[in-house]
């Protein structure tokens, strides 16, 4: 019955949504308050049905209600809670509904407090969003339908896949939906905006905190995607440039080019036609991504299921989507005149040269990723393009970037002095030339790669600082005015201040981590020692234990340093019995100096065990920075002026006056 | 700075940062594309010409049931992969993957010894018993010996 409910609330939400994305569209265009008015209660009405929708597959999952095909073969009555609920959108048809969620969760936030939005623009917003809904809506609908019942009901369920169970993974797809359908708002506005042939500062306004709540979701569910990788796989690595992470990282790309572009956009009145290009490029790769990894033309852990209908349903919605987007962007971009100018050195200068390098390094990640399926589909040919093809081309691209994060925020607006800015940047220019001596002190048989690496990231932190300290003029006036320069600065100042320097320490994490990590793969008996650095591991002996769902070896090793014991580490291996699989889990240590990693393998015979240890220097940096940039996103989005009621539109100003005429001329 | 002006550093930057993009992609093409061959396709490979040792390839296959041995020094795994029609010999020093296993599909990378063995530095056995890497499943049709019903 629950069941029932839930798909018929789907049903009436299609319609909802249908109706939303052409009554308030056309009533805009004809000035109609009334069908104007529609968008709002519709975008409400259509959240709560999703809801309902979503709701009713969560009751069926934790009531482990096997009637429905869909818990029946993702779920099992001996699960924990957490992945009883996980399990809802652990799966091909679950997490198409998340996707639906999120999206109407987010036009349902634009209805209630987008207050300050005028009523046409939020209508043709809302019109937008509606039109994706209707979309996705379908495919869950026709393709995907999550409800359908299972006679006779089984006596339990298939189980979820075991390397799922784990909480990282459990929050891992709400937080990358997140940001995937978050740059949906982005699109609608960009869209919306095309349709009224108007971009302004205030537009801008508008899309940054959207667009930055959803960078600082995607952050996170990438972020956490990588240390589920890291920590559950086993294998020690935490990026493997795979074609389903490529997915999420494109938007990311792309979404941070355009957290960028609409800064300039909103100062300067600038680059407007880029700024409304690249929102719809981004939320286009965000479902690239989504047929990537849901048609199944990608085999991985994500792509649940294989079926061609689908895969043609999301490639078809796709092409629409990007084709009319681009075919709008052409009709009316070209009208759009790029306001304020600016030298090639400036603060616009380094925004601009950021977007380059970031689309262009998105590029790259698209080539490779998109190259071997086509490949494939042409010739036949089977290719894969590995970490070697992204670190060579995605690397040195991201070099200059890197050096330029650190120099922008220092320049003014309109025109700058780059001898200027980084004479003031002197302090994190000796600190990094510092942090090259050491590392050639500490590392002084290289690799010589890693030498320059560490350097770029102590001068991202540093000048970062630094750029901190200068707003407010810490150390060169008293103390009492750099604190009330504190109470006074504007947040998303500081929000960069953190992103900038997290960062920076991602990218030493990187390269510690990858440059000096140790390795030893060997066969011990119990009581036998390995020396990993400066680390002995002492095997203790594996002994079999139970778990709630599942049977395990559980190593021990006594880990210590120049005599010292350090840790005691466990590893398992496990057995799950629903559905039968093996995992592994690695221990982990972490210190003040990195990770230390070890792994039980299998028994060798003769009462020994094959097992691995790492150590990898300084790599929990990679998450503590991407923590870093989710909390200077979150800080920026504090900023007053994105509070709900701060942007109103110029309404004197000539030019908006004039846009306003244009508009009310056609 | 007039508007032109402006478009011009833009347009001269991006032609500059597309070139470098455009380079780097070509010679990392050049030296990092890995193909994937069944054992049936690198016998025939290696008949018309041995491939070098430093070149990185991808097998796939079965595990031929009871080829599975640890060498001397018991970290290092000897199996043979087949498509039921040629058959490779697989040398590989590591942890095998969880669900690795005799009669599994598993897809291998690494590169040929003189030998004609194949020296697998990472061996891929994914994710479910039902499961069968994509490369494989083909490798297994080419064959024609495929009876899978996951179409």
């Amino acid at each position: 019955m629950i069941a029932e409910l839930g798909h018929y609330a789907l049903v009436l939400a299609l319609s909802v949504a249908l109706v939303q994305a052409t009554v308030p569209l056309y009533g805009a265009w004809r000035g109609m308050a009334g069908w104007v008015g529609l968008a709002r209660p519709a975008a409400i009405v259509q959240c709560l049905l999703v809801m309902i929708a979503f709701g009713a597959l969560t009751y069926a999952y934790v009531t482990s209600d096997f009637s429905v095909l869909n818990v029946a073969s993702n779920s099992h009555s001996a699960k924990p809670m957490l992945y009883k609920i996980s399990g809802v959108w652990g799966n091909h048809e679950g997490s198409l509904l998340l996707w639906l969620l999120i999206l109407v969760l987010f036009g349902g936030a634009v209805a209630l407090f987008g207050g300050n939005l005028p009523a046409p623009f939020r209508a043709r917003v809302l019109a937008v969003q509606a039109m994706i809904a209707v979309g996705f809506t379908s495919f869950v609908l026709f393709t995907s339908n999550p409800f359908v019942r299972l006679l006779p009901a089984p006596m339990d369920g298939r189980g979820l896949n075991p390397l799922l169970q784990d909480p990282g993974l459990a929050f891992h797809p709400p937080f990358l939906y997140l940001g995937y359908v978050g740059f949906s708002m982005a699109f609608s506005f960009a869209v919306a905006a095309l349709i009224e042939g108007r971009v302004d500062a205030a537009w801008a306004r508008w899309v940054r905190p959207w667009t930055l709540a959803a960078w600082c979701f995607l952050t996170m569910g990438i972020g956490l995607g990588s240390w589920w990788a890291y920590y559950e796989l086993g294998w020690g690595g935490w990026w493997f440039w795979d074609p389903v992470e490529n997915a999420s990282f494109m938007p990311w790309l792309a979404g941070t080019a355009l957290l960028h572009s609409a800064i300039v956009v909103e100062k300067r009145d600038s680059l407007k036609n880029w700024t409304v290009l690249l929102a719809i490029l981004t939320f286009s790769l965000s479902l690239l991504g989504t047929f990537l990894v849901r048609s199944g033309v990608l085999t991985s852990v994500h792509a649940f299921a294989t079926d061609p209908a689908r895969g043609v349903f999301i490639l078809a919605f796709l092409i629409a989507v990007i084709a009319g987007s681009l075919t709008l962007y052409a009709i009316r971009a070209p009208a759009m005149k790029g306001g304020g100018l600016f030298a090639p050195v400036s603060r616009e200068g380094g925004l601009v040269l950021n977007n380059l390098l970031l689309s262009t390094a998105c590029a790259t990640v698209l080539l490779g990723t998109l190259y071997p399926l086509f490949l494939d589909a042409v010739t036949g040919e089977k290719i894969t393009v590995g970490p070697p093809f992204f670190n060579m081309t995605f690397g040195p691209l991201m070099v200059p970037v890197f050096l330029a994060m650190a120099v922008g925020p220092m320049l003014p607006w309109k025109r700058g002095d780059l001898l200027g800015a980084v004479q003031r940047l002197k302090f994190a220019v000796s600190a990094a030339v510092i942090g090259v001596l050491i590392t050639l002190v500490l590392a002084y048989d290289g690799p010589w790669l890693a030498i320059p690496g560490i350097g770029l990231g102590v001068w991202m932190i540093a000048a970062s600082l630094e750029e901190g300290a200068y707003r407010l003029r810490l150390f060169r006036a008293p103390i009492g005015e750099s604190l009330r320069r504190l109470g006074r600065s504007t947040r998303s100042a500081w929000g960069t201040t953190f992103a900038h320097a997290g960062a920076g320490m991602v990218i030493i994490g990187i390269v510690a981590s990858s440059a000096w990590q140790v390795e030893k793969l060997q066969v011990m008996h119990p009581g036998e020692s390995q020396a990993v650095g400066p680390y002995q591991f002492k095997f203790e002996g594996a002994v079999p234990l139970d778990g709630p769902n599942y049977a395990a070896v559980r190593g021990t090793f006594r880990v210590s340093r120049d005599g010292r014991e350090v840790a005691v580490m466990q590893p398992e291996s496990r057995s799950y019995q629903n559905p039968p699989m093996e995992t592994t889990e690695a221990a982990i240590r972490t210190g003040w100096g990195g990770d230390l990693y070890a792994v039980v393998g299998d028994p060798t015979g003769d009462g020994a065990w094959s097992t691995r240890f790492y150590n990898k220097p300084m790599i929990h940096w990679i998450w503590i920075g991407s923590l870093m940039m989710v909390l200077g996103g979150l800080i920026s989005l504090t900023d007053r002026r994105f509070r709900v009621g701060a942007p109103a539109r110029p309404g004197g100003a000539a030019r908006a006056a004039g846009a306003a005429a244009s508009m009310a001329g056609k | 700075m007039t508007r032109k002006r402006r478009r011009l550093y833009i347009v001269g930057g991006f032609m500059l940062i597309f070139a470098t993009a455009a380079a780097l992609v070509l010679m990392a093409f050049e030296e990092n594309i890995v193909f994937f061959y069944s054992p049936t396709e690198l016998a025939r490979k290696m008949e018309q010409q041995p491939i070098p040792p430093d070149r990185r390839l991808r097998i796939g296959g079965l595990v031929e049931e009871g080829s599975v041995s640890r060498d001397k020094d018991g970290i290092t795994i000897l199996f043979r992969v087949t498509d039921t029609v040629e058959v490779v010999p697989v040398r590989f020093r590591g942890l095998l993957p969880d669900l690795f296993r005799e009669g599994q599909g598993i897809v291998a990378e690494g590169s040929m010894a003189m030998d004609g063995s194949f020296v697998a530095t990472e061996v891929l056995a994914k994710h479910d018993e039902t499961y069968m890497p994509k490369e494989v499943a083909d490798a297994l049709k080419e064959a024609g010996q495929w009876q899978g019903d996951h179409e």
